[in-house]
């Protein structure tokens, strides 16, 4: 993982709370087996909008998204952080964000910072009054600099370390292999294993086939 | 020392104790894998030459991205072709067991788990899916994961947690008639708000909660993730033993005896204190439907859609002036005067055996609204078995209903079955978000018998609304016949 110190970047102030990963990125996106390439999906149902803050020419270079409280909530798709990457965030930032996106975040380098709603509030009246104006996002004193407005953010001690250290979650366990190896062996007999496979007897599954659509149904 | 069952849980699977604001390294007991938030986690794997550490406590299923029609046939979308074959390709590679569509195994992860007897007490669950939390209702610690954490547990059985909060949800008394375990779930996410729960583990207590059946148990813990709980958990007790034993995977003999005991162990102590307490009286629910586009957009169906200008809430009423105009309702407006053009019965939430097997009892003998398309969607092959050996599929195909194959299907809309752009449903699922279920779709999330109720009139309705007394439709079968 690319390490994080500091970011600078046009701050886009998304005034909506409860932006939910299925508005993030529609599940329609994500059938590609990919891990990269995910910059047109993402506000996918937004940008159709010419109004849309990602098409007005002052914000379609952002890299740090202001946005409201509970972003990120709903399903666990990782393609949110990713889609948020491949269009150019580096940095989220909401008074509040949902529990597997902020996990997601850190194992990807998105800084997911922690702002006060009213200090939010005093970002969002700069960035519309003066569109396109940047943002400073220093990891070492955690703060958010945006004009005359210094704020700090939240992010915890770990997420931060390994941010700043640039640090991979599977390099850093497999220093412990030997202590997983302890813990399996005192595993009671009991607990399940999926293998050997056990299952119910075999049966035949008929496949549905459709019925005639009804009145004033769309194909 | 006195703990919570989230706690005991947690601390028999330390594998590692985090120092400094490190979090700790938890073992996981059984990692669920699906086509969706898997390929680049196995692609990870080999490009860092890596195995699956431990492929016998691994399970794949086809779910998100299948069709629920022609399963027999290629699957018509190519990219969900690719993925659902990429699975196929990474399970044969690294030597997971993976059910495939047309298996009789395969279904929506969250109920394959459970109904094969591979979803425990104790167990710590995860999969890249948020409904993990779904598996809680056995006394499994369980939660959705990320890609990366996939990847992670994939290679080391492992995941680095930091520790989650514990809050109780304690629902005392008995549900009135008609009322389900979804509107338990529904008024609790419109009670604590769709972030009531970020950073905690919610225990669900109380009478209202020990008298429901498994399946009810699972329709509460699947939406946890709805309130921002990173998992729910219900402590097991008989009727959590009752379901397991004799499962394929659940233990035998000498072994059932021991987990039994130990699964006896897994409840909150009388001491042990909860970071934060929550109480509701299962008398005061009835019948719930979201009117928005988040979950804790929700009201009793007897209500009206809310007027903005009376939220004193400044980013509140925003919220709800953008959801109604979005969902195309007048503020004010009757919840039960809603028309919609769908009603899909399925998903992980609401689309088990006793789901089904309610939804018929309401709809047997009569016939759908004219305009309304009513699709049923078990949520695994097995259910669809068994829904078909007890016939409920003819009482579903008599009232004018779609009779699927299992899968995900319309909660998300992932394969052909969304809505059109403006369309309306009345949905079991578990997401009421923009465009969740299609592209301009509106969804109002309600109960199985609500859904039924709904497909006979064509308007958000309850069981009531049909002059019958709802105390005729819960899930027990219509006839004597053997159990999933």
């Amino acid at each position: 993982m690319e390490k994080f110190t500091q970011h600078t970047g046009v701050g886009v102030p998304l005034r909506r709370s409860n932006v939910d990963t299925d508005q993030i990125i529609p599940a329609v996106y994500l059938k590609r087996v990919t891990r990269t390439g995910f910059e047109d999906a993402l506000f996918a149902a937004w940008r159709g909008d010419p109004e849309f803050l990602l098409n007005q020419d002052a914000y379609k270079n952002g890299s740090v998204l202001v946005a409201g409280p509970d972003f990120g909530t709903g399903s666990s798709r990782e393609h949110a952080v990713w889609a948020l990457k491949d269009y150019g965030f580096r940095v989220v930032i909401s008074a509040r964000f949902a529990d597997i996106f902020r996990g997601n975040s850190g194992k990807q380098g998105l800084l997911a910072a922690q702002v006060a709603q009213e200090d939010i509030e005093l970002i969002w009246k700069i960035l519309e009054t003066r569109p396109g104006t940047e943002v400073t996002v220093d990891l070492e004193s955690r703060t958010v600099t945006c004009d005359d407005v210094v704020v700090p953010f939240q992010v915890d001690d770990y997420t931060r370390w390994r941010l700043l250290e640039g640090l991979d979650d599977i390099g850093l366990t497999l220093q412990h292999a030997d202590e997983i190896s302890a813990f399996e062996e005192t595993r009671e007999p009991w607990r399940p294993r999926t293998l050997p496979a056990k299952h119910l007897p075999p049966a035949e599954i008929k496949a549905a086939r459709p019925v005639p659509v009804t009145i004033g149904r769309p194909d | 020392m006195a703990g919570t069952l989230a706690e005991k849980v947690w601390d028999a699977h330390v594998v590692r104790r985090g120092t400094e604001g490190a979090p700790d390294l938890l073992y996981i007991d059984l990692h669920l894998v699906h086509e969706v938030t898997s390929p680049q986690a196995f692609e990870g794997l080999r490009l860092a030459g890596r195995q699956v550490r431990r492929p016998d406590l691994t399970l794949a299923t086809e779910d998100h991205n299948t069709p629920t029609l022609d399963i027999d046939r290629p699957i018509a979308d190519t990219t969900s072709r690719t993925q659902i074959e990429t699975l196929r390709r990474n399970a044969a590679e690294f030597g997971v067991r993976i059910h495939s569509l047309g298996d009789a195994d395969q279904g929506i992860v969250h109920q394959v788990g459970p109904q094969l007897g591979l979803t425990q007490p104790g167990l710590t669950v995860v999969c890249g899916d948020s409904h993990t939390s779904t598996h809680g209702a056995f006394g499994a610690l369980a939660f959705g994961i990320g890609t990366s954490e996939v990847e992670h547990v994939l290679a080391t059985q492992t995941l680095p947690l930091a520790p989650f909060k514990t809050m109780a949800i304690t629902v005392n008394g008995q549900l009135p008639p008609g009322a389900t375990s979804k509107d338990i779930i529904l008024a609790i996410i419109a009670k604590i708000g769709t972030g009531g729960g970020q950073g905690y583990v919610l225990e669900y207590r109380g009478e209202a909660i020990r008298s429901l059946s498994m399946e009810a148990r699972m329709t509460i813990c699947n939406m946890s993730i709805e309130a921002g709980a990173r998992a729910g958990m219900i402590a097991p007790d008989e009727t959590t033993f009752e379901y397991l034993k004799g499962r394929p995977h659940a233990p035998e003999g000498a072994d059932w005896d021991a987990a039994v005991e130990y699964w006896r162990t897994l409840r909150t102590d009388d001491d042990a204190t909860f970071d934060e307490e929550v109480v509701l009286e299962a008398a005061d629910l009835e019948p719930f439907v979201t009117w928005g586009t988040n979950p804790g957009q929700g009201l009793p169906l007897s209500a009206a859609v809310p007027v903005p200008e009376e939220i004193a809430d400044a980013n509140e009423r925003v919220a709800a002036e953008r959801a109604i105009e979005y969902m195309g309702l007048t503020p004010g407006q009757p919840l039960r005067d809603i028309k919609v053009d769908t009603v899909f019965i399925g998903s992980c939430t609401n689309g088990r055996i006793e789901d089904l097997r309610s939804v018929a009892k309401v709809v047997q003998g009569k016939h759908k609204a004219d305009d309304v398309r009513v699709l049923v969607v078990p949520a695994s092959a097995r259910v669809r078995l068994q829904a078909e050996a007890e016939g409920l599929d003819k009482i579903f195909l008599d009232f004018g209903a779609e009779w699927r194959n299992a899968g995900c299907s319309m909660c998300l809309g992932m394969n052909p079955d969304q809505l059109a752009p403006g369309e309306r449903s009345a949905s079991t699922s578990n997401r009421n978000f923009e465009g969740r279920q299609g592209k301009g779709g509106r969804t109002h999330l309600v109960s199985p018998l609500v859904a039924a109720a709904t497909a006979i009139r064509g308007t958000l309705s309850s069981i009531s609304d049909l002059g019958e007394d709802p105390r005729a439709f819960d899930g027990s079968p219509l006839t004597d016949l053997q159990s999933v």
